[in-house]
This record gives structure tokens, C-alpha cells and sequence, in this order.
């Protein structure tokens, strides 16, 4: 088990350096020279070099990359270029909103998928079944932000229930926060529970078939603890994996909803950095993302071990 | 013929194909069943509710909203069908390349792994921000995030096909590595690939449509899915059709590419049947 736990850790390493490295291709990808677009246009031929000079542009390309690595470990992701500020500083004041957000929908991923993939792997082939699968099949098929704005029309335009937009920081109130949060977190949620429904449903419908399920029910178990004590513990290792993708999912999904909903979270952070050209922002917060979905998917890999007794002897 | 009657027996995937086609054929036959230029300006009837002269209403400044939906269809035709080619040749060059020749394995399959690293949609943006907006950079960056998805299914079946008894053969007769490639593993790793390919379709039509929305993908001027929605979120209030003509096209497509990926599925790989949702990785 211990060796497990190791050999996945090792593996999350090179991982890491591909994406460090990808992000630092990601700026030297654009057009013109960094030192020029950080310089901005009213800079002189001069001024260019010396900014060169300063961020080490002038040295080779490899020992630029050993550099950027260097500086990572150590936690520096540099400055942006129109806030004039460290991009961990302007990160972490956007955190805020999309953690919520992102963990109120995956709440609401998990509430709504998981009791729908069983209900429907229980009802299999019945009118339930399959209007569940409908429903999931709407929900694969409509992109976040659309069901965003299809809500923000009903709810806030015609009922006037919610917030149409906006977004009230957690110190503002917790039932006022979590007002402005309703409909992003269900926009976002709703459509990823699509996804954990049709999983939780075809792996249950295979553990069903299982032998054990027979001798369980033939030994006079109700159907009840057939269902949720054999099954679903046996069924719910697919989904968990689901759940890792699914944070990735969310997290970019997250960047899309922020714009339909006004949220100023990290998706607002970058795309007004993409549009101001502002690429160590762009390059911190891709970079952080990626890391901590890494880092999840690994919790998710060592939460195998706690549930599934069959990889400890591996 | 008996795969098609397999085919034909879903009704779900038959409704799939149905609706893929009318997309193609709706994405081909743009310019005649649009009737106005979607470009054409006409600030007198700007925000114009849906009437026999604009059947889905005018958008801000006065274009025709059915004209711009129609031609939105083709851009996401030619989008989806760009990024599955894209991702097909990169995916499949790094899977053969991997999965054959044990040397690049570890070293593409880590590239690809990091690649994979990034959710979709954050990698695509972030490309974005360095390519600058164009149909042809949307196009790019949507099949760098598809290619490792792709590169990862290949390796997987070269790694089974590579130990089989006829692959073996070839090497003991003193065949090429370039033909055993092309001739006897490539043709049976082609499959999943394809079933693949329906759903990196339908991912590829919602990147697309998604950076638009956010203002990262297709030139505002271009007629697309993403930005008609873009622009009708500001006037969702007194003009709801921008979002309601634009919102049902994109599900109707996706909805078709994803059940007619499904029917496919069931038709050429059985074993994966029932495991669906390769689509909304974004």
C-alpha cells in the first residue's frame, strides 16, 4: 500500500513539470517579444532592453526555463502588467467566489446525480428510468453558460425571484452570498450531474448483475439493503473518478458562468487578462488551476484506498 | 448491412443522425436559406421582435438573427469537423508513435499527461490569449486540448494489437515497422477512434461557442453561435429571442452529435456501451 501511495506521488512530479512548462511556451507562443507587450507602446528601444535584461530574456531559452522552475518552487508567479502588482496577490483576492461556487455546484452535482443514477439503475427500463436518462441527456447537451441565461430570463427577469446578477462577498452575509450564488451554483451543477448520473447508473446496473447480488437477495435481504449497502458501495468507484474530472469541469465551467452571472472571481480574472493582454496573469492562474486539479485527482486516487480494500493488495 | 439494421433499430440514434444531418445540410446550404446577409446592418430596426421579415427578431444593431443563426451552423460545422481532424492526425501520430516504439512512450505519454492536466476550456483560453482571436486560432487551440484525449485511447489499443500472434508474424517475415504500422495496427485502432471523434465534434462545437461567449474565440463580426449569445445577454430583457433562437440551435446540435455518437458506439465498440460522457469533457 505504502508502496502505492509513493509510486503515485513520483508520478505527480513530472506532471508538474510539463505543466510549469507548458505554461511558460504559452507566453513565449504570442506574438512580439514579452519585454515589448510588458513595456507597452509608448516604450523606447532602450527601455525594451533593459526590461529584457531585467526579466533575463537575453539568456538561452533552456536556462530561461530552469529559471521560471526555480522561481515556482519557490512560489513566485511575477508581476502583472496592468494591475502592477505580484498575480498571487490579485489570485487570491478573486479565490473567494469561484471556491464557492465551484463547491456549492459540485454539491449539487453529487446531490442530484448520484440518487438519480441509482434510482434509475434501480427502475431500470421503467418510465422513471427513462425520463431520468432524458432529463441527463437535456443536460449533457446544453452548454453551462446557456443554461445560465435561460435561468437568469426565468427566475430573475420574468418571476423576479433571484438576483439577475452579482455577486455579495461572504462578509456581506452568509444568506446574501449565498443568494447571489443560487443560480450559478445550479447552472453549473445541474449540467454536471448529468454526466455522474449516466455513470452512477451504468455502474450500477453492472454490480447488479453480480453474483453477490443474487446470494443477497435470495438469502431474503430487502431490496433496500441489496441496493445501498451491496451495491452502491461496490458501484460508486467509477463515480468518484467522475468526481476528479468533474472538478476540472467545474473549475473551467466556472470561468464561463462567472460571465454570465457577473461573478468577479477567477474566469473574470482571466479573461479580462486575455483581453488586456495581460500574460502573467493569463500564465498564474492557468498554471494554478492545473496544479490544483493534479492535486486533486491524486485525493481522489488515494480516497480509492480507503474505499476499495482491493488496491491495498495490490 | 447488418451493422445498419443494428444502427436503425435505435430510434434515439436514428433521431441523432437525423438531426446531424439537417445540421449539414442546414451548414452547407447557408447562403440560400438565410435570405439576408448577416452582416447587413439595419439600425432603424434594431432589437425587432420576431416577425415575417426576421423570423428570429434583429439583434442590437439591427442584423438578422436567423441569417446570423443559419451561418452560425456553419461555423460550428467547420470548427467541429476542423478539431476532430486536428486531434485525429496529433492523437493518432503521438499514439502510434507511443504505443510502438517503447522509447517515446514515457516520454510523449508524460507530455500528454501534463496536456491533460489542464481542464479543457482553461487551456483553450489561455492559447487563445497568445494566438490573438481568428476562426483559424479557435480551431488550434480546441485540438491541442483534444489531441492527448485522443493520443491516450490509440496508445492504449497499439500497446494490445503490438503483442498479438499477426503482428509478430509480420516482424518474423522482415516487414517494416512504417508498414506493420499503416498496415496492421493502424486499421484496427481506427474504431474507437471514430466514436471518439463524434464526441470531440460535439466538445469542439461548445468550445467554440464558449470562448465566443466570453469574447476569447471568434472575431465578434463573425457570425457564431457564442457570440449572437454574447451580445443577446445585454438585452435579455427586451429582446429574449437573441438567446432563446441561438441557445435551441446549439442544443439541438449538440443533443444530435451526442445521441448519434452513442448509436455509433453500441455499433462499433460493444463493449463500451452504457459508458458514455467522453462529450462534456471540456
Amino acid at each position: 500500500m505504502i508502496v502505492y501511495v509513493v509510486r503515485r506521488l513520483l508520478a505527480v512530479i513530472p506532471v508538474m513539470l510539463v505543466v510549469a512548462t507548458v505554461s511558460f511556451i504559452l507566453i513565449r507562443l504570442a506574438p512580439g517579444d514579452p519585454a515589448s507587450v510588458i513595456a507597452g507602446p509608448y516604450a523606447t528601444a532602450d527601455d525594451i532592453a533593459r526590461l529584457q535584461r531585467s526579466l533575463g530574456l537575453d539568456q538561452p531559452l533552456p536556462v530561461q526555463l530552469v529559471k521560471w522552475w526555480g522561481r515556482l518552487a519557490r512560489g513566485d508567479l511575477g508581476d502583472s502588467i496592468f494591475l502592477r502588482r505580484p498575480v498571487l496577490e490579485a489570485v487570491f483576492e478573486r479565490l473567494e467566489p469561484t471556491l464557492l461556487l465551484t463547491a456549492w455546484s459540485m454539491l449539487v452535482a453529487v446531490a442530484v446525480g448520484l440518487p438519480a443514477g441509482v434510482v434509475s439503475a434501480r427502475y431500470h427500463n421503467t418510465t422513471v428510468d427513462q425520463s431520468l436518462m432524458a432529463f441527463a441527456l437535456v443536460g449533457l447537451s446544453i452548454p453551462n453558460f446557456l443554461l445560465g441565461l435561460l435561468m437568469i430570463l426565468c427566475f430573475g427577469v420574468w418571476l423576479g425571484w433571484l438576483p439577475v446578477a452579482g455577486y455579495v462577498p461572504l462578509e456581506g452575509g452568509l444568506w446574501l452570498n449565498l443568494r447571489s450564488l443560487i443560480m450559478p451554483s445550479l447552472a453549473l451543477g445541474l449540467v454536471q450531474s448529468a454526466l455522474i448520473a449516466r455513470i452512477t447508473r451504468s455502474s450500477m446496473l453492472d454490480v447488479l448483475r453480480e453474483q453477490y447480488i443474487l446470494a443477497g437477495r435470495s438469502k431474503g435481504l430487502s431490496e433496500r439493503v441489496v441496493i445501498y449497502k451491496h451495491a452502491l458501495k461496490n458501484a460508486i468507484i467509477p463515480t468518484l473518478t467522475v468526481i476528479g474530472i468533474t472538478f476540472a469541469l467545474l473549475v473551467g465551467g466556472a470561468v464561463v458562468i462567472e460571465t454570465v452571472f457577473n461573478i468577479p472571481g477567477l474566469g473574470r480574472l482571466i479573461i479580462s487578462a486575455v483581453l488586456r493582454r495581460d500574460y502573467p496573469v493569463v500564465q498564474g492562474v492557468v498554471l494554478l488551476i492545473a496544479l490544483t486539479y493534479t492535486a486533486i485527482n491524486l485525493l481522489v486516487d488515494l480516497a480509492y484506498l480507503a474505499i476499495d480494500p482491493r488496491i491495498r493488495f495490490r | 448491412m447488418r451493422e445498419l439494421r443494428v444502427f436503425l433499430r435505435r430510434r434515439s440514434a436514428v433521431i441523432g443522425a437525423v438531426l446531424v444531418a439537417l445540421n449539414v445540410l442546414v451548414a452547407l446550404g447557408a447562403p440560400l436559406i438565410a435570405r439576408v446577409d448577416p452582416q447587413v446592418l439595419d439600425v432603424k430596426s434594431r432589437l425587432a421582435r420576431p416577425t415575417g421579415a426576421h423570423w428570429f427578431g434583429t439583434d442590437h444593431v439591427g442584423r438578422d438573427a436567423w441569417s446570423r443563426v443559419i451561418y452560425g451552423a456553419r461555423l460550428s460545422m467547420v470548427v467541429g469537423g476542423s478539431v476532430m481532424v486536428l486531434s485525429f492526425l496529433g492523437g493518432l501520430t503521438v499514439g502510434l508513435l507511443g504505443g510502438y516504439y517503447r522509447a517515446m512512450d514515457n516520454v510523449l505519454m508524460r507530455f500528454m499527461d501534463g496536456l491533460m492536466a489542464f481542464p479543457g476550456i482553461i487551456l483553450a483560453i489561455a492559447l487563445m490569449a497568445s494566438l490573438g482571436p481568428s476562426v483559424v486560432n479557435v480551431i488550434v487551440a480546441l485540438g491541442v486540448v483534444y489531441v492527448p484525449r485522443v493520443a491516450r485511447i490509440v496508445r492504449g489499443s497499439v500497446l494490445v494489437i503490438r503483442e498479438t500472434s499477426y503482428v509478430e508474424a509480420a516482424r518474423a517475415l522482415g516487414i517494416g515497422d512504417l508498414r506493420i504500422v499503416a498496415l496492421h495496427i493502424l486499421p484496427n485502432c481506427v474504431s474507437p477512434v471514430i466514436v471518439q471523434g463524434t464526441f470531440i465534434f460535439a466538445a469542439a462545437v461548445l468550445g467554440e461557442a464558449a470562448l465566443s461567449f466570453l469574447g476569447v474565440g471568434v472575431p465578434p463580426q463573425i457570425p457564431s453561435w457564442g457570440n449572437v449569445l454574447s451580445e443577446g445577454r445585454s438585452y435579455l430583457q427586451q429582446a429574449p429571442w437573441l438567446t432563446l433562437f441561438p441557445g435551441a440551435a446549439i442544443m439541438a446540435s449538440i443533443l444530435g452529435l451526442n445521441l448519434f455518437g452513442d448509436g455509433l458506439r453500441d455499433l462499433l465498440d460493444p463493449r463500451l456501451r452504457g459508458v458514455q460522457g467522453a462529450s462534456r469533457e471540456t
